[in-house]
């Protein structure tokens, strides 16, 4: 239990796929100027890390890694070099059912989240997840609990800077780096931040 | 405007279309994609042969980049060692052993207890690899592959160690994800040189070796099994001791050196 | 070359600049730029999965259907992205390992999904690959820009030469390790958009809010 705990503090701070790894940068930046439409996107990415994660851990283990196939009598094939293209197309599906699901069941979560959803299919942070829980061998428990984890960190660090763009709304910053510029700084600085959780062992 | 729109989305949105358009993509990018997997796997084969034999080479201090990699490996016989009992196992080929492959078979490889597992590799292969470098057909050098928990991920390294099976002539750690600036330090030369001379073992036989905070003092009475550290990058000179700790310990080639102290190679 | 050629082509680099204008291709022109070499492989690798997708997407953008228009896009991407990723294991063994993760990134990298979506589909072959070529040096100059100055200080080295003699090796440059941390990309990148701005004062952003100080006589 300590280690899955562990495995979920790491992910959510020490490799935070925000901070320290520089996933999920663009829709980073562009949807962080308010609070609330952060948390919408935070949210889904949670949902989403959380299904496509084990999912494709398991395709991995099951289907693509060398000798994956054993199970079906086909212990000598090696499908690894089509990982890039599988894990795309899952998480494009899931996304996709996720949509259909909330349209359907959930309505105002639906319209709350609107064009977020089919952004998040391009979000690297998704894609870079499952490549790091597939690069580390991770089993299926400790994928799941990497998933919710990665998510939640994202999500943790989009509201951050969204508290902090909403808190510099009046500040006289600079022509130059009025907008994006900015936000580049305040994002080095909380990076920058986010390495002193370096090095935790629990 | 909308007229010509709606028509030309009844052309092409028919189910028929839009099913031909996604086979024929399919079919298209499948073709490149194996195609290109299948022609270049030889050279990728080769390249991490090469990368591997390179390294073997450079931590025997036999790396010449003027001569071909491949003939100068010729005076490298790799071996393949039980390491519980730490004697040569003749029946496996060393040629095509691969230890973390083995490792994570569940017939081939064994689960490292947590109160064991310093190094954090979870598991190991009951067989290991060793390199005997050969000079004048007497054994010169001692090469093991070790690997282990670093600060971020896992270190891949080896360690060459003289024919007494003690003393250490160089280290190198050829993958890692150690903070770049800081961390990598242990792949650099400046660093590995202070681990020449150095020993593991002492005269009663107790694995000493450690790599310590900050320089090793002069008056360190365990100095000649002390290799300086990095400030700022303590982590990471934590996880090679206990990488070493680990793999010259009683789980990983420990016996085979002790085997080595009392009768040779 | 014709004009709208020349357009697609040197636009992107300056004015249209996907990374610093349009915010897109963060993910990896911060996490590959610790040293110049990797950065190049990348800007190469980027250059030629955009121009390549494009031109395939413009291709088949006639008889392509709505319904599946994104997810083809990707698959012809990520199929492009696993042969240079195939090619540079084969080519550039050391290299690939380190740039594992990222090569695969280009798949989900904004830049090529955004070109294809909003350009490829709407224009002819040509065009679309010259468009390709140009977003690719767009973003190239900045990757070259931050890492030259990224590996630079921060370990006194360009493309492994050494150009500021480290203490460690007997000079008088100590290596500035900040720079070679993941956080002093963010702030190269902001201080590059500084100063961009201030040379293309169009590219300001305006300010949502501004303190609108009332004199008594002013009528609001």
């Amino acid at each position: 239990m300590g280690s899955y705990v562990e495995l979920f503090i790491k992910a959510v701070f020490v490799e935070n796929l925000a901070l320290s790894f520089f996933l999920g940068m663009c829709t980073f930046l562009a949807v962080s100027k308010r609070i609330q439409t952060a948390f919408g996107l935070g949210a889904a990415v949670v949902v989403v890390q959380l299904i496509t994660v084990p999912t494709n851990t398991f395709l991995y283990h099951y289907v693509l890694e060398d000798g994956a196939l054993a199970w079906a009598g086909l212990p000598d094939v090696d499908l690894s070099f089509l990982g890039l293209v599988t894990y795309i197309g899952v998480i494009a599906a899931m996304v996709q059912i996720l949509e259909m699901v909330l349209d359907r069941y959930f309505p105002p979560l639906f319209h709350a989240l609107g064009i977020y959803l089919p952004l998040i299919t391009v979000n690297c942070a998704i894609l870079g997840g499952t490549l790091f829980s597939v690069q580390r061998d991770y089993t299926m428990s400790e994928s799941v609990v990497y998933g919710i984890g990665s998510g939640f960190g994202w999500a943790l660090a989009l509201v951050g800077l969204a508290g902090i763009r909403e808190k510099l709304k009046y500040s006289d910053v600079p022509d130059g780096l009025q907008g994006l510029g900015i936000t580049f700084i305040i994002v080095g600085l909380m990076s920058l931040g986010f390495m002193a959780f370096a090095g935790i062992q629990l | 405007m909308p007229d010509v729109d709606k028509d030309r989305g009844s052309k092409t949105e028919t189910v028929a279309r839009t099913l031909l358009v996604a086979f024929f993509v399919s079919l298209a990018c499948s073709s490149l994609v194996a195609s290109a997997a299948v022609l270049l796997q030889p050279r990728q084969i080769a390249n991490a042969i090469l990368d591997v034999r390179r390294n073997i080479l450079e931590v025997a201090g036999l790396l010449q980049p003027e001569r071909d990699v491949n003939e100068l490996y010729e005076s490298i016989e790799p071996r393949v060692v039980d390491l519980e009992t730490g004697t040569y196992v003749q029946d496996v080929d060393p040629e095509t052993f691969d230890p973390l492959e083995a490792a994570k078979d569940p017939e081939l490889g064994v689960e490292v207890p947590a109160d064991i597992d310093v190094a954090r590799v979870r598991r190991r292969a009951k067989l290991g690899l060793v390199y005997l470098v050969r000079r004048d057909g007497e054994v010169a050098t001692i090469i093991l592959p070790v690997s282990g928990y670093g600060l971020w991920s896992t270190m891949y390294g080896f360690i060459a160690l003289e024919p007494d099976g003690n003393s250490v002539v160089d280290v190198t750690f050829y993958e890692h994800g150690e903070t770049p600036g800081l961390g990598d330090f242990i792949a650099k030369p400046g660093w590995r040189a202070f681990w020449r001379g150095k020993r593991l073992f002492d005269e009663s036989g107790v694995l000493r070796i450690e790599v310590v905070k900050g320089r090793v003092s002069v008056d360190d009475p365990l100095a000649d099994y002390h290799v300086d550290g990095v400030s700022g990058a303590t982590l990471t000179g934590n996880g090679v001791t206990k990488t070493m700790q680990y793999w010259l310990g009683d789980h990983g080639y420990g016996p085979y050196l002790r085997n080595i102290h009392g009768e040779g190679t | 070359m014709s004009s709208t050629a020349k357009r697609a082509l040197l636009d992107p680099v300056v004015d249209n600049n996907p990374v610093t204008l349009h915010v897109l291709g963060i993910c990896s022109a911060l996490a590959v730029t610790t040293s110049l070499l990797p950065s190049l492989y990348m800007c190469v690798a980027l250059t030629v999965v955009a121009a390549c997708a494009n031109a395939a997407v413009s291709l088949i953008r006639h008889v392509l259907p709505s319904s599946i228009r994104i997810i083809v896009q990707m698959t012809i991407i990520a199929s492009l992205v696993i042969v240079v990723d195939e090619s540079l294991k084969a080519f550039a063994f050391e290299t690939s390992r380190e740039l594992s993760v990222f090569v695969g990134l280009i798949i989900t990298n904004c830049i090529v999904l955004g070109r294809t979506e909003s350009f490829a589909s709407k224009n002819p072959v040509g065009l679309s690959f010259l468009d390709g070529v140009g977003n690719g040096l767009g973003y190239s100059v900045i990757l070259i820009l931050v890492a030259s100055a990224r590996e630079l200080f921060g370990a006194g080295t360009l493309l492994g030469y050494t150009i500021l003699p480290n203490v460690a090796e007997g000079g008088w440059y100590n290596p500035n390790g900040m720079m070679l941390l993941p956080p002093s990309a963010f702030f190269v990148i902001g201080l590059i958009i500084w100063a961009v701005r201030t040379w293309k004062a169009e590219q300001v952003e305006r300010p949502e809010f501004r303190i609108h100080e009332v004199h008594r006589t002013e009528v609001l």
